[in-house]
């Protein structure tokens, strides 16, 4: 009984995902005479070809999509880079704040930090609304600068966790490296680092995550076709689509783009993954 | 505070370690790192003040101002607000969103904590829980399309279901179910990670515990109310402050499943700050809506965290 609970929770948990890819696979023909088919009678590359703007217009046409170029491979590749950038600077920087205020001595440190965790309680929109006035005062709007601007250098949570974990490392360790004489930043750089791989990869995976999913303030920032990224596209794709008779299979070909990344990140790094959800849950 | 006497006991270590290489008894001067303090913080200082604590005042600033984004902020003092108390949009955006906070954190929470304990008895299986964390991974803008599609009244795969069940075809967009189809939406999505991070915690309650209740001949529904939920309650509860809080902000699921123009059932506060300040051009009453957002989500941490504490003081 309840082995029966958890395998209905991992069929409830998959069959979305089964269901977009059948869909992606279908002619967009037989969308209405397949609704219910478990496999579709003539599957098809189409719809895929058609988001990697690999066909013509008129081909496009022909498969229910609205005619217009769609390339998923330019989205999907600006959403890496926006992730990617956003990921490893930003727990760079944190790393080398959390080292300071975990470590270092100086004045105001207890003070300083206390701001920035304050800083956790501001619903995003709230400073959202502003950074949107000062990125685009700076004629900084479709650039990748004004897209990663805001969480480039830092959030207050990752300063926060990574804090929290050099804490835990006895101060013994480092302290021999400083009288040996290679200083405050060859003692972090050297020493810390190696020793918070888990830890870092940890915070790493978490914001690439956060910035794959992303979606408002690319939606506001990023718009225009070179910084435009895979959620806005995804919702640009629809509005373009019917109304009436939305492009389904279509939309189903960029959903599956969409999830195949995340997919692959989640196979290769699954269990660290896992795991560091056992060290930000519960501190 | 433990930093502090972490660092007084490591000195002395140091000094000792110091002593006996140079073979002298001078202590070691008290170790301070204002000059390379700063070089370590500089990033991360620039990036608060830019991008937080600027905008932060901005943003108090804007909400009693008249700003359409065009023309440069001018002051009006509390207009925005009283306006505010008038404005049936904003009242209905606020109670659309409680509507859905809270179907979505009474669901979601009851669902992961039956998976949670399902998980902690039966199985460590490592792909089951990558498996559950699989809708978490995915943008809320998949999400939203992949059950837009399934939803869908015509060909909707839901739809199928009910019909293959014996019943009637469910408008799931229409003005009646279309909040509670949203928060069921995000239930699905965020259930598997809230489960894991409640499946953590369950991971720190001594094994033995359950050993002597199997002992003294307790089921298992009753190790779940007497052992788990209890002892769970700390984590519970600060897994509970964070998804209220991320429910009250969802935003990307009505925005693409309404492709931008939600009917009033579903025009959630996110939604009608951005319509506001995006469709309308109105900043400064859309910033003065979001302060009405902050101390709302203000007061909820408050009481939230008064009850977690309790809970703490409560176990001992």
């Amino acid at each position: 009984m309840a082995w029966a609970i958890l395998i209905a929770a991992v069929v409830v948990t998959v069959f979305p995902f089964y269901w977009m890819v059948r869909t992606a696979l279908t002619p967009a023909g037989d969308l209405f005479a397949d609704s219910h088919a478990l496999w579709p009678h003539h599957p098809t590359l189409i719809n895929f070809e058609r988001v990697l703007g690999m066909t013509s217009s008129e081909q496009n046409r022909a498969a229910g999509g609205s005619g217009a170029q769609i390339n998923f491979l330019w989205y999907t590749l600006n959403s890496i880079i926006y992730s990617g950038v956003i990921a490893i600077a930003q727990t760079f920087f944190c790393a080398m704040a959390g080292y300071a205020f975990a470590r270092l001595r100086f004045p105001y440190r207890d003070a300083i930090f206390g701001v920035l965790v304050a800083a956790l309680m501001v619903p995003p929109i709230f400073t959202l609304l502003p950074n949107f006035t000062m990125v685009k005062n700076l004629g900084l709007m479709n650039t990748f600068a004004g897209l990663v601007a805001p969480s480039v250098l830092m959030t207050p949570f990752a300063v926060f966790f990574l804090r929290q974990f050099f804490l835990s490392i006895p101060r013994e360790v480092e302290e021999a490296a400083v009288l040996d004489g290679v200083g405050r930043w060859g003692a972090f750089w050297r020493i810390i680092v190696p020793m918070s791989r888990g830890p870092l990869i940890t915070i790493g995976l978490t914001t690439t995550v956060w910035a794959w999913k992303d979606y408002l303030w690319p939606l506001l920032v990023g718009r225009g076709e070179h910084t435009r990224v895979l959620t806005v596209a995804l919702g640009v794709f629809l509005q373009q689509s019917p109304n009436t008779q939305p492009d389904w299979t279509g939309l189903m070909a960029g959903s599956t783009l969409s999830v195949l990344p995340v997919l692959v990140l989640l196979v290769l790094l699954g269990k660290r993954l896992v795991q560091s959800l056992n060290f930000s849950g519960i501190k | 505070m433990s930093a502090l006497t972490g660092w007084t006991s490591s000195r002395t270590a140091a000094a000792r370690r110091d002593g006996r290489l140079a073979g002298s008894r001078r202590p070691r001067r008290p170790r301070d790192d204002r000059r390379i303090a700063p070089l370590f913080i500089a990033p991360v200082l620039i990036g608060f003040a830019v991008f937080y604590v600027y905008p932060t005042v901005r943003g108090v600033w804007y909400s009693m101002t008249d700003y359409s984004l065009l023309t440069s902020p001018s002051y009006v003092g509390g207009d925005n607000y009283s306006q505010l108390l008038h404005d049936d949009q904003f009242w209905n955006s606020l109670k659309v969103t409680a509507y859905y906070v809270g179907i979505n954190i009474v669901s979601q929470t009851v669902l992961a904590l039956g998976l949670a304990a399902l998980m902690h008895r039966l199985t460590r299986s490592a792909v089951l829980r990558a498996t559950l964390l699989l809708p978490w991974l995915v943008p809320n803008v998949t999400v939203g399309l992949l059950w837009a599609w399934l939803l869908d009244a015509n060909l909707g795969f839901a739809n199928h279901l009910l019909h293959a069940m014996g019943m009637g075809t469910v408008s799931f967009y229409s003005p009646n179910w279309a909040m509670p189809s949203v928060a069921l939406v995000n239930t699905w999505a965020y259930t598997g990670y809230t489960a894991l991070l409640l499946y953590a915690g369950m991971l720190q309650i001594p094994q033995e515990l359950y050993e002597s209740a199997v002992v003294d001949g307790a089921g298992e529904f009753r190790m779940f109310r007497r052992i788990t939920l209890p002892l769970l309650r700390p984590i519970l509860a600060l897994v509970l402050v964070v998804s209220l809080i991320g429910s009250f902000q969802i935003f990307d699921t009505v925005a693409v499943v309404y492709r931008g123009s939600p009917i009033p059932e579903t025009r959630v506060i996110y939604f009608y700050i951005y319509q506001q300040a995006f469709t309308f051009f109105h900043m400064g009453y859309a910033s003065a809506v979001a302060m009405v957002l902050v101390v709302v989500l203000g007061l909820l941490t408050f009481v939230q965290l008064r009850l977690l504490r309790a809970s703490r003081s409560d176990l001992g």
